[in-house]
């Protein structure tokens, strides 16, 4: 059955799944406006910047979010310089890193969702005294809704699957960055496959339950994946 | 400033389109604007709710700057009411969420028609609690209608509402948009291209043609111009005020009297004083020196030429006429009009085929 360890390594997943889930949906909520309702020639080339996870091997983000974050590197000089020590190898960098990898998950479902609201309902609101603000947080979040739900479901699940961006920043320290990507690699290199198998099939019943979640709760919504 | 009515005055210009009006309306009643589509009048609409950018534009209600050079109040601080074409109600909200909507976003001070007012004049008790998706169209837009009352707006704006609905929905919903004229003091802008529902609704009329405004004033006076240059047509005709006079039961008829003359139609059991308004279209109207005795023609009025002008098919022209203080129209034939020797002042008998009573 599963070790501490493996305990351990499920319980860290979760969190960096949970805590990165929750800070993609607050900074992707604004991109996700900005990208729907924008008639900027930027738009197409922060729409790519923000797909390029979909495309780019992890290794390839880990290794220039280890750069910047290193003690030489732009980002880490600037968290030193603020008293909170270098990213690479904490908990903390993973968060950052995640956050990196999964941003198109929960981007494209929210903007999917807003481009599908249309003009009407906010010209709607405004012609009833709305405010803009108003009018985001009373029409377009609860329309958005199927959207928020595939943004939060991809974004945990992704988040949960990602491996080669945590060996490159986070490495493999127990209770602290190793997740269970990361321990079912452990197992599989020390030839321990029957625990690798717990973990596996574990990780497959999970995505496949959250999947399953995911159609049921949202037949009509539009999805990616 | 003290001015009340409306003054609007925009100048718009998109690829392949300029919008350019300059207009003082009534502060009460219903303005329809009028004209073919591509004519600007959705967009005049839009300028005036605020949300069509409109950068050289002065708009006042009532004495009250809306816009001007300095200021430009975005549509959500403009206190007015808007009725799409589609009732565009709020698809996550039920019908009482929708209603309050925008009434709980007006401060009490300005409050003047309750959520209860609006419910009832467009009868839609039974209909709060469902969502706006288990509605038919014409339930739908009145609750829009309804909507756009209860933020108890100081104009009323309406996009085409009707446009959307089949004839049996558009007859649904007609007697309440004639309630509101009656019932409620807020000024109307209405949009429309259709010369039916601009007869029986509006007291003012804005003709619009490429952006620009071609015609502006009261309905009557306005639609019996034989010079307007929107060619109606088929549809070219007048409305004229009248109330029911008498009823003849043993015919089933009744006499509606306006300014002029008097009418028979058929009666439709409207007590004798009832207000109404009758549409008389040119193309039921033919004329003749002397009243004829034997025909099945039960109006005929006597009338004075007082213009003639070319119709919409070169061989026909278009006369108007005065019975009394009321204008008329009649279409007839180049042929006729040449053979009777129209000419304006010549004394004429006018033949009416059909009185259509609206409202």
């Amino acid at each position: 059955m599963l070790t501490a360890t493996d305990w351990s390594a499920i319980r860290l997943t979760f969190e960096l799944a949970g805590v990165t889930t929750l800070l993609l949906l607050v900074l992707g909520t604004p991109i996700a406006w900005w990208l729907a309702r924008t008639r900027s020639a930027w738009k197409g080339a922060v729409g790519a910047v923000v797909a390029l996870p979909i495309v780019l091997p992890p290794t390839v983000i880990g290794f220039y979010l280890l750069v910047a974050m290193g003690p030489n590197g732009s980002v880490g000089k600037l968290t030193e310089s603020l008293g909170l020590g270098v990213l690479p190898f904490t908990f903390a960098g993973l968060v950052v890193a995640s956050v990196f990898y999964s941003l198109p998950f929960v981007v494209q479902p929210i903007q999917n969702a807003f481009e599908a609201i249309g003009e009407r309902p906010l010209e709607a609101a405004a012609t009833l005294r709305a405010s803009p603000m108003d009018t985001f947080f009373s029409v377009v979040l609860p329309l958005a809704r199927p959207g928020y739900l595939t943004a939060t479901v991809l974004g945990f699940a992704h988040t949960v699957g990602e491996f080669g961006v945590v060996l490159m920043i986070g490495g493999n320290i127990p209770d602290k960055t190793r997740v269970v990507s990361v321990q079912i690699y452990d197992h599989v290199e020390a030839m321990d496959y029957a625990q690798a198998h717990w973990l596996a099939a574990g990780m497959v019943v999970f995505s496949f339950a959250v999947l399953l979640l995911l159609y049921t709760l949202n037949p009509t919504g539009r999805r990616r994946a | 400033m003290s001015d009340s009515g409306i003054l609007a005055r925009f100048r718009l210009d998109y690829a392949g389109f300029t919008l350019d009006v300059d207009l003082a309306l009534p502060g009460r009643g219903v303005t329809a604007l009028f004209g073919p589509s591509g004519s600007g009048k959705t967009t005049l609409l839009r300028a005036i709710a605020g949300l069509e950018r409109v950068t050289a534009g002065r708009l006042s209600v009532e004495g009250e700057v809306w816009q001007d050079e300095t200021v430009c109040r975005p549509t959500w601080q403009r206190p007015l009411g808007y009725v799409f074409q589609e009732a565009s109600l709020f698809p996550h909200l039920d019908v009482r969420a929708n209603l309050e909507y925008g009434q709980k976003r007006v401060p009490g001070a300005a409050s003047r028609v309750s959520l209860d007012q609006a419910v009832a004049m467009l009868d839609i008790g039974h209909l709060l609690d469902r969502k706006p998706g288990g509605l038919s169209g014409g339930e739908r837009q009145r609750v829009g209608i309804a909507r756009a009352l209860a933020a108890s707006p100081r104009l009323l704006l309406m996009d085409e509402p009707l446009a959307a609905l089949d004839m049996a929905r558009k007859q649904e919903i007609l007697p309440y948009l004639e309630r509101l004229h009656d019932e409620l003091d807020i000024p109307v802008f209405y949009v429309s291209h259709a010369p039916d529902e601009v007869a029986r609704l509006a007291d003012h009329i804005v003709a619009l043609q490429n952006g620009r405004v071609v015609a502006a004033g009261p309905l009557t006076e306005t639609l019996a111009r034989v010079d307007l240059p929107i060619r109606l047509g088929e549809d070219a005709g007048v409305v004229l005020d009248a109330a029911v006079a008498a009823r003849d039961e043993a015919w089933q008829l009744a006499h509606v009297e306006f300014a002029g003359g008097r009418l028979w139609v058929r009666d439709q059991g409207l007590p004798v004083g009832h207000r109404v308004r009758v549409r008389i279209l040119a193309r039921d109207v033919s004329l003749a020196r002397a009243p004829a005795s034997d025909t099945s023609i039960l109006n005929t009025l006597p009338a004075t030429v007082s213009a003639c002008a070319g119709d919409a098919h070169p061989a026909l022209t278009l006369v108007k006429l005065h019975v009394g203080d009321s204008p008329l129209l009649a279409r007839v034939t180049r042929k006729s009009a040449h053979a009777l020797g129209l000419a304006p002042g010549l004394a004429i008998y006018a033949q009416i085929k059909a009185v259509a009573l609206i409202g």
